[in-house]
């Protein structure tokens, strides 16, 4: 009896002490979002407590960025919804193809072909930004979404995961298509494709995020305000003096609310997609 | 066999052929995006660049000039930040995922999703918020806690320590997540008779910590441990959030942004070249040492 009893004080000391962590690790965003109700030069000036002051509250950054001077802002949605879809799309649809043939196929090459792939994957794309810059400036992409896409629409990490997850798949499926008399490309269309959907899934969120998010690449790619995703016209938000906080704050309150959304919808495949690098060999 | 020997029906049903058709995307984009960048770095990082086509012969004049102490400073930031972010993030989410891991805990999986939700925001987001949290105004949270424990309000982007702090924080609550979820994948992977048998040998809760969980984590730890030197060399964004237009004596200067400076800013695509290929050789040893040390290349017993 005894022992049962000092068991459950423990376990009641663990679910507290993550009480505690999950207010820390909430608290940025709660502060975040209290901020995108206030008036942001008081806030930059006086700052803010944790408290709920319904007498300070106001929608004004969020009609400012919807319906006011601050319009830009949907700019840079728009730019960053349709760059996140093309990307994602195409990304799937050429790194899926290639993990497909390195983990089903046998042929010349493929060992070389694989190794290059963990190549690229350990090389920190940061250093190519330069020459990259260079080209997509002599390709006549520079301040465009394919400047932004096309470079690294060729995930290698898509590739290494559909690699693992069709090599695991039955060969059974693929004589009995040729049986049929499908050819390699419809086997792969017909069948294989929809056999890996669980690994589309997974990328999907993936890749979509990455895009969502991605700050560097952008960054350099794109010129002109009007071309901006959201992470670069956010940031070219933050001045020292805090005068574009109104734009800033709702707007960054904005930029996660799909994400979180969809997250809570999908958890499960959302965590297996974010830490899929983790799956090694 | 398909009817009709017709070259195009043959190709289609090559089983030869096809695996070709399908790697041709990586195989096109590794030379265009990957391979002609890279032998254009090294060969730009011999050069001086004068706009988008002159190049004019310097020998290793950019590496010269690397020994400057812009230079020192931005490999001081990241060998900092990446050290900080080993002895805090690891041993954090081996925490969180070990305690997380126990069957009896009630909101096990409310809590896993609240330490994931950070990572679904972007560098730009997340600094929003913290430069927020760590305002400079005495109301501004961080500095209220401080002035209510007795302590000066902060001016957190001025100082090296605290400006590292604002870094070495932001990477930790925008990660931990992540981490935790690697871990506990490890976890669930330890066949549960192993504790059974050593509750029978009567070992107590920490002794199975030490003796069975820990070791059998080791490859995650070092899968871990890669992925942080990784990101922490090749770091901008956390910097960038708080100091993306000046820094005052090169606080959160990074190897990065350093070339970003160069190369962008003063147009000085030689030089930043050279910076890179630096930033490469440095990646690349450091997690070789690693990887060696911890025995990683060793066949698996």
């Amino acid at each position: 009896m005894r022992k049962k009893a000092k068991f459950n004080w423990s376990i009641w000391l663990i679910f507290l002490f993550f009480i505690i962590v999950s207010f820390v690790m909430l608290l940025p965003l709660y502060y975040l979002i209290l901020g995108s109700f206030r008036n942001s030069k008081d806030l930059f000036r006086f700052g803010m407590d944790l408290v709920i002051r319904p007498e300070l509250m106001s929608l004004d950054n969020y009609k400012y960025i919807l319906f006011g001077d601050g319009k830009i802002y949907l700019h840079w949605y728009k730019n960053s919804v349709l760059i996140t879809f093309l990307f994602t799309i195409s990304s799937l649809f050429f790194s899926a193809m290639v993990g497909y043939a390195l983990g089903v196929y046998n042929f010349k090459g493929k060992n070389f072909v694989f190794v290059l792939v963990l190549f690229v994957m350990m090389i920190p794309l940061e250093i190519l930004m330069l020459p990259l810059y260079r080209l997509t400036v002599r390709f006549k992409i520079i301040n465009t979404y394919s400047g932004v896409i096309l470079p690294f629409m060729v995930s290698p990490l898509a590739i290494f995961f559909f690699r693992q997850y069709a090599s695991g798949l039955g060969k059974d499926f693929m004589a009995a298509g040729r049986i049929d008399g499908c050819t390699e490309f419809g086997l792969y269309f017909k069948i294989m494709v929809p056999l890996m959907k669980p690994a589309f899934g997974a990328m999907t969120i993936l890749l979509a995020m990455q895009s969502w998010n991605s700050f560097v690449w952008p960054l350099i790619v794109l010129r002109t305000n009007q071309k901006f995703t959201l992470p670069i016209g956010l940031s070219s938000l933050m001045t020292p003096y805090g005068n574009n906080y109104d734009m800033l704050i709702a707007g960054a309150v904005l930029a996660i609310i799909p994400i979180v959304i969809v997250f809570l919808f999908n958890q499960r495949s959302f965590i297996a997609g974010l830490s899929a690098g983790g799956i090694k060999g | 066999m398909p009817k009709g020997s017709l070259g195009i029906k043959s190709f289609l049903y090559s089983q030869t052929v096809a695996p070709y058709i399908f790697i041709l995307p990586f195989l096109l984009s590794f030379l265009i995006f990957f391979l002609y960048p890279t032998i254009n770095t090294v060969y730009m990082s011999f050069h001086e660049v004068y706009g988008m086509g002159n190049m004019n012969f310097i020998g290793l004049s950019n590496y010269q000039r690397l020994f400057n102490q812009n230079f020192y400073d931005a490999i001081r930031t990241n060998t900092l930040y990446t050290f900080f972010l080993i002895i805090i993030l690891i041993p954090l989410a081996i925490l969180f995922a070990t305690l997380l891991n126990i069957k009896y805990l009630r909101g096990r999986n409310f809590f896993k999703s609240v330490l994931f939700i950070p990572a679904l925001t972007s560098i730009i987001v997340a600094g929003v918020a913290f430069r927020l949290l760590f305002g400079e105004s005495e109301a501004a949270f961080m500095n209220s806690i401080l002035i209510r424990l007795g302590f000066p309000a902060q001016r957190w982007a001025f100082s090296h320590s605290t400006g590292m702090l604002l870094m070495v924080s932001l990477a930790t609550w925008k990660m931990v997540g992540i981490y935790m979820v690697y871990f506990i994948s490890g976890l669930q992977a330890i066949p549960e008779e192993l504790y059974e048998s050593a509750e029978i040998d009567g070992a107590n809760s920490i002794s199975k910590f030490t003796r069975i969980t820990l070791p059998l984590l080791k490859p995650i730890v070092i899968y871990a441990l890669t992925i942080i030197i990784f990101d922490g060399y090749r770091m901008f964004g956390e910097s960038y959030v708080f100091w993306n237009e000046g820094m005052p004596g090169n606080i959160g200067l990074t190897i990065v942004r350093y070339i970003y400076q160069q190369a962008f800013q003063r147009n000085d695509m030689g030089f930043g070249s050279a910076i890179g290929i630096v930033l490469l050789t440095i990646v690349l040893t450091i997690n070789l040492i690693q990887l060696r040390f911890f025995g990683a290349f060793k066949k698996e017993e």
